[in-house]
């Protein structure tokens, strides 16, 4: 199993850190893992994305132009990179601020409105978490047993008394999301 | 860890006594992560700010010229403003670590990674006749293993040692297995280990002079040729490097660094599409790997060299093969990195 991951959106949604829970949640499955950010100037108020592999064997490439799946939150991130999941690849999008949804007949869509439910919730801190849920809920390549433990890994001490809240929101995202066809 | 703070890590790890630094993207984490460990209270590690790269490679001479690990750390524009040191230090023939996690050039240039500062690792850089070992590490692992071994290889020559990075590895997260602390040198133990070291004159020795001026002309080429020596024990004894897939290659990529890693995606795609590709990866860069090279150019159709650079390390491939092989370029710059398909299809083209 190797699973080649992009997330990308606004810096500030938790593009970044998400991915990392991913990795270090890996790391507690035993699997190997590789987490490589953009650090460039678009991180400085504009669009963030990390590149995520997790699996059994080796990695060799960090960066990638071929993802297996892409998670994107944002129109930018939209117009770069639904072009570069693979054929029967997966994309996962939230629909808040896109204006032009995905069109790709020959990989699956899936839709999860994360921003929205955070909001319902008084949770917009998580909203990572619930669309990370949303990805699991696609590809349980990682099982919460270990989220769990990659939460506690990469949240600083002081954030632990968070990490049910996190959970919860990882639940509430495997709940909402959805297939969606092209646009 | 990413690359960055693995290296962080494994500085204080393998006993170093100093750092000096000044922050630049992408290596800033660097000394982020030792101001925030405070290795003074582990291993009573001097982690400082310098007023620049330049103090910076000053405070390192000190610090090697009283036979003590010290380092320091940046990116390809400080680099540039610390070569008079870096001179000086191979003059006076100092041991010590300097870090370049490259970014793309040339001046200011970009801040995504790059691998255009090979000619100022390997070729000197600064004035005079030197060189400096130069470690190429292409994962995590490697950025935290590279920092005892470069230590004890500057000391073992009495030699500054370039770890030559780039952004992509020193931002990137991966598994690191850290080494086990190694104790920082007592003040007796410098003074067996380094007797050159200046440490305070004893009853019964000279004084010793660090310096890297001798008016002299006979003394300074003697001195030169010393120099010179040494380099070739180090050409001699130092060469690593690691090979996959070249034994029965018609091509071989040639790359060091992200390239390297890159290299291997395509050398997997390329054998499933049954293409005979390998891959040499260069860990050191100075000294080459120049025998292995040898070995496969009579071999292969050809070497393909891919690096983030218009073109640098073909040249010393080109050197080396003498025209036994086709050796060819591909690379990108600005920070851009080659793809898995774009070296495909030259290696196609190097076949055809």
């Amino acid at each position: 199993m190797t699973e080649e991951i992009i997330i990308a959106g606004f810096g500030g949604q938790g593009v970044l850190s998400m991915g990392k829970i991913l990795a270090y949640s890996g790391i507690m499955q035993d699997l190997e893992v590789s987490w490589m950010p953009s650090y460039g100037p678009e991180m400085r108020g504009g669009t963030a994305n990390v590149t995520v592999i997790l699996s059994n064997e080796r990695i060799s490439s960090p960066i990638l132009s071929q993802f297996d799946t892409a998670i994107i939150l944002n129109q930018q991130s939209m117009d770069k990179f639904e072009e570069t999941v693979k054929p029967g690849g997966i994309l996962i999008y939230d629909s808040n601020g896109i204006t032009h949804h995905p069109t790709r007949k020959d990989i699956q869509i899936f839709r999860i409105d994360a921003n929205d439910e955070a909001g319902k919730l008084g949770l917009k801190k998580v909203f990572n978490m619930i669309v990370l849920g949303g990805f699991l809920k696609i590809k349980p390549i990682v099982n919460l047993d270990n989220i769990h433990k990659g939460l506690e890994k990469s949240l600083p001490a002081r954030y632990h008394h968070l990490i049910a809240e996190n959970e919860k929101a990882i639940t509430r995202g495997m709940e909402i999301i959805y297939q969606v066809d092209p646009a | 860890m990413k690359g960055n703070e693995a290296l962080a890590e494994a500085a204080i790890l393998a006993g170093c006594d100093g750092y000096f630094g000044y922050p630049i993207t992408p290596q800033s984490e660097i000394m982020e992560y030792l101001m925030a460990e405070q290795p003074m209270h582990r291993t009573g590690m001097v982690v400082l700010q310098a007023e620049s790269e330049i103090a910076s490679i000053n405070m390192v001479y000190g610090g090697a010229g009283a036979g003590k690990r010290v380092m320091t750390s940046s990116s390809s524009p400080g680099i540039s403003l610390m070569q008079e040191g870096i001179s000086y230090l191979a003059g006076a023939e100092l041991p010590c670590v300097i870090v370049n996690v490259v970014r793309g050039g040339p001046g200011l240039g970009t801040i995504q990674p790059a691998q255009s500062d090979y000619f100022q690792s390997v070729k000197g850089g600064g004035h005079g006749d030197y060189k400096m070992i130069t470690l190429a590490p292409f994962s995590v692992q490697e950025m935290a293993d590279f920092v005892a071994l470069g230590f004890d290889l500057a000391f073992k020559y009495r030699i500054p040692v370039m770890i030559l990075s780039d952004g992509a590895i020193g931002q990137m997260m991966e598994k690191v297995v850290l080494p086990v602390q190694r104790p920082r040198w007592t003040e007796q133990e410098i003074r067996e280990m380094s007797p050159w070291a200046t440490v305070g004159r004893t009853k019964d020795r000279h004084n010793n002079i660090i310096t890297s001026l001798n008016l002299k002309s006979d003394v300074q080429e003697e001195h030169n040729r010393q120099l010179q020596a040494k380099y070739k024990t180090i050409i001699e004894n130092e060469v690593r490097y690691e090979e996959s897939y070249c034994e029965d290659a018609e091509v071989i990529l040639i790359a060091y660094g992200t390239s390297a890693r890159i290299c291997q995606k395509a050398v997997d795609i390329a054998r499933h599409q049954g293409i005979k590709l390998g891959l040499l990866r260069p860990i050191s860069l100075f000294p080459f790997p120049e025998a292995a090279l040898i070995k496969y150019a009579e071999k292969v159709k050809g070497f393909l060299s891919v690096e983030m650079s218009a073109g640098q390390m073909v040249e010393d491939i080109r050197l080396v093969v003498e025209g036994k092989t086709k050796v060819a370029h591909y690379g990108r710059m600005g920070g851009i990195v080659p793809t898995t398909d774009e070296i495909i299809e030259n290696v196609k083209n190097l076949i055809n």
